[in-house]
């Protein structure tokens, strides 16, 4: 019987197994349960609640059990306001738990468990990669409409970012795309040295989702709105649309995914990096 | 460049995606009470501290957006993606095709 649950445990392997259900199992397969995107699993709580601990970090509570990370460590967010996001997360599931729609949930077991073992010069690294590869750098040749289409509204995005951090990134209509200077890296990389892990983990997260380093930072900077940082990615997408029609079970389930995952990233970034200003604020009234 | 709707269009959207989630007991829940202080706390902030509204106002669309996207990629995910793959027939129906019904039919014939 306890072998028969352990193999069921390992089949179905989750995300966010409960680990406090079976603590004495969960030595036992010390593997971390990583999911595959599309996994559910049965609601096995009531209540969520959340509570601060000793430390000054705030915890889930799903009936009495604590909420543990994959990786088996305690559930932990440096603010309240992430823990209500997170508690607001696990409220919100019905009878199955749909993990691929919490996506702050994963976001913060990826900065506590950190699974790939990566250090923040690492991090940074991936993320400005992606520069060299920046979606709103890459310009097409024709149709002519597409192409005032990208000048019309990439253009603003590009300039804005180069004024605010003083630096040249440029566009390309070439397949190798633009020369990026290295001093405009440099710039970057001692600008994201400032971050901490959790924003970090959420800034690249919302890189990878947009494709673009340039957007990003528009959302991260609040240039840019999570609903015009998603249309001005998909830009080549939205004109196709316009041609052919929209199809509601690709192209708005896909943009609907994009403009949740972005915002869960941006947010991530915006509360896990102003723990000080929100706590200030707070004593002062 | 980012235009964003009026703090109090965003407030009352939350809450309704509250409402939506978490039922009619909503007004209960820490997250309600959170959303509700927050929006008060910044109402008050003088002119002097305008920037930490700007973010406020930011992050609060964001969380909106969090919220409304996130129904409505489930709502979808539901109807087109949630059942598994569909049947020839019903792969079919989406691009507007039928399939051969009766001998005799294009495609029948060996």
């Amino acid at each position: 019987m306890l072998r028969n649950i352990v193999r069921l445990q390992n089949q179905v392997g989750h995300v966010f197994s409960s680990c406090n259900l079976y603590p004495r199992l969960q030595q036992a397969s010390c593997t971390l349960k990583y999911s595959t995107a599309s996994s559910e699993r049965k609601k096995f709580y009531q209540d969520v609640s959340i509570s601060q601990s000793e430390g000054g970090l705030f915890e889930i509570n799903l009936d009495q059990r604590k909420l543990k990370t994959p990786g088996g460590k305690l559930f932990t967010v440096p603010n309240e306001a992430l823990a209500i996001a997170v508690a607001t997360e696990w409220d919100a599931q019905r009878d199955t738990l749909k993990f691929y729609s919490m996506h702050l949930t994963t976001l913060c077991n990826t900065a506590l468990d950190n699974p790939t073992q990566r250090t923040k010069d690492q991090m940074i690294a991936a993320a400005l990669k992606f520069l060299e590869t920046d979606t709103i750098c890459y310009r097409v040749e024709e149709p002519p409409g597409m192409v005032e289409l990208q000048k019309n509204e990439w253009d603003p995005v590009l300039h804005w970012i180069e004024n605010r951090y003083n630096v040249t990134i440029g566009s390309s209509s070439s397949i190798l795309g633009p020369e990026i200077p290295e001093a405009t890296k440099d710039i970057f990389r001692q600008h994201l040295t400032s971050y901490n892990l959790w924003s970090l983990t959420g800034l690249e997260y919302v890189i990878t989702q947009l494709k673009s380093v340039v957007l990003s930072l528009g959302v991260i900077d609040r240039y840019l709105s999570v609903e015009q940082a998603v249309l001005l990615s998909r830009l080549e997408e939205e004109f196709q649309i316009q041609h052919w029609g929209n199809v509601e079970w690709a192209h708005d389930y896909d943009m609907y995914e994009l403009r949740a995952r972005t915002a869960a990233g941006a947010l991530f970034v915006h509360l896990s990096s102003e723990t000080s200003t929100v706590k200030r604020k707070l004593m002062q009234d | 460049m980012a235009s964003l709707s009026s703090p109090l269009n965003i407030c009352r959207g939350i809450l309704k995606e509250l409402r939506f989630v978490q039922g009619p007991a909503y007004n209960q829940s820490p997250a309600y009470k959170y959303v509700l202080e927050q929006f008060r706390k910044n109402k008050v902030t003088g002119e002097r501290l305008c920037r930490a509204q700007r973010e406020a106002h930011h992050a609060a669309h964001t969380y909106l957006c969090l919220l409304a996207s996130t129904r409505s990629h489930l709502a979808l995910h539901n109807l087109y993606h949630g059942k598994g793959e569909c049947s020839a027939e019903e792969a079919a129906g989406l691009v507007g095709l039928r399939l051969p019904t009766q001998p005799g039919g294009k495609g029948w014939e060996k």
